[in-house]
């Protein structure tokens, strides 16, 4: 199992969670066990097999974008962290 | 060293070692841009969008900023004679406000809770009521990336004989994408890592998912490593870099150096990592973070 962390934006989708529990051995078990769980939340994360263009998802702080995408690992006690694109910059 | 206006003294920033901060057989340098002349790496874009830009008479700058842009572009303005106004969110740190108010720019406030994006949104809406305004948008801006492409990566590759990791904060994606670049045709083995910001939650305000804004500079497929850091964290290694190695510098630049351990520690024996340094300390000096207190959520601090 696996902490999910869940941004302000999304929160309305999870019942007003800052996190929620799901599991899986890589990204795309989990985020398919997330919609299952609470599918307002995973249908705006995840769609048609695809993380959602505007959100980035982190395992153990590290964006799945620059590792193995869907199939980067998550370990057992993993935190996932779930965040939107945002301007950064200065 | 003699020039001709400070124009003139942007870029060429030192590399340091960092002896006390390094892993054991690593080494890990501090590239300087606090030492530019407006004390950001920003001095680099700024001059170098504007030398891009072709305004007609009468036209003015607008930029949406939170601070280090906003202040080296108005020392380019000053200096090239053009106005300049900057968006800036109203939670930027007070000291990086009155700069810019100083260097002479007008400041427009944007809601703090919308962040950058909430500025990115009001300057557009601005340059698209008001032909007089030509907004340089250092997020889609071309001359970004290659101010660092030729000249940070440039002087990098030029002072280094091995680079085997780059460590730069993530924004606007300029400094990594241009850095990074240049860095692979010197070194094509490097590890191009982006220290990323984890935002606290009174920053995050987007009204939905859609307000969601992937800068079209930055291109995650040119990233090896993207790795989140706390305020906490970043606050932490910007006072190991003062307490250790007397080097006074932004939050941008603690979570760098927080990444640059990491990855160092990553890497085998001999490795030599390169952390971009974005920014001097000043601009943060009320923050109590300083003081050993936690540092504020509510803040924009990159």
């Amino acid at each position: 199992m696996s902490v999910v962390r869940i941004p302000p934006v999304l929160r309305a989708e999870a019942g007003g969670a800052r996190e929620v529990e799901a599991s899986g051995s890589n990204v795309r078990e989990l985020l398919e066990d997330l919609s299952a769980r609470v599918p307002a939340l995973g249908s705006k994360v995840y769609a048609e097999g695809e993380i959602h263009s505007f959100v980035n998802v982190y395992v153990d702080g590290e964006d799945v974008r620059t590792r193995d995408g869907l199939e980067t690992p998550v370990r057992e006690g993993s935190t996932v962290i779930l965040l939107p694109a945002m301007a950064g910059g200065c | 060293m003699v020039a001709e206006s400070l124009l003139g003294l942007i870029g060429n920033t030192p590399l340091v070692e960092l002896p006390r901060i390094s892993p054991p057989g690593r080494t890990i340098y501090a590239k300087l841009e606090g030492q530019n002349p407006t004390g950001s790496v920003k001095d680099r874009v700024a001059l170098k969008m504007v030398e891009n830009a072709e305004l007609a008479p009468g036209q003015e700058l607008l930029e949406p900023t939170s601070g280090n842009t906003g202040i080296s572009l108005a020392l380019v303005a000053k200096l090239k004679g053009l106005r300049l106004t900057c968006v800036m969110p109203a939670n930027a740190t007070p000291e990086r406000k009155a700069l810019l108010a100083l260097y002479g720019a007008t400041i427009v406030e944007s809601p703090g809770e919308l962040g950058s994006n909430g500025a990115v949104r009001m300057a557009q809406e601005i340059a698209a009521a008001d032909g007089r305004y030509v907004m340089l948008f250092q997020y889609e801006n071309e001359a970004n990336p290659a101010a660092h492409y030729e000249g940070t990566g440039a002087e990098i590759a030029r002072d280094l004989e091995r680079v085997d990791a780059v460590v730069a904060g993530l924004g606007t994606g300029g400094t990594l994408m241009g850095v990074g670049r240049r860095l692979r045709e010197s070194f094509p083995s490097v590890q191009v890592v982006a220290a990323e910001p984890l935002p606290g939650d009174p920053v995050m305000g987007l009204r939905s998912l859609d307000d969601g804004y992937v800068p079209p500079v930055l291109d995650v497929t040119q990233l090896d490593r993207k790795l989140l850091v706390s305020n906490a964290e970043a606050a932490a290694a910007a006072r190991a870099l003062l307490d250790r190695e007397g080097i006074f510098a932004g939050v941008s630049s603690g979570a760098v150096v927080h990444v640059a351990r990491r990855v160092a520690e990553e890497l085998p024996e001999g490795s030599v990592v390169v952390s971009v340094l974005a920014d001097g300390g000043w601009k943060y000096l009320s923050a109590e973070f300083w003081q050993g207190e936690e540092i504020d959520e509510s803040v924009l601090w990159w």
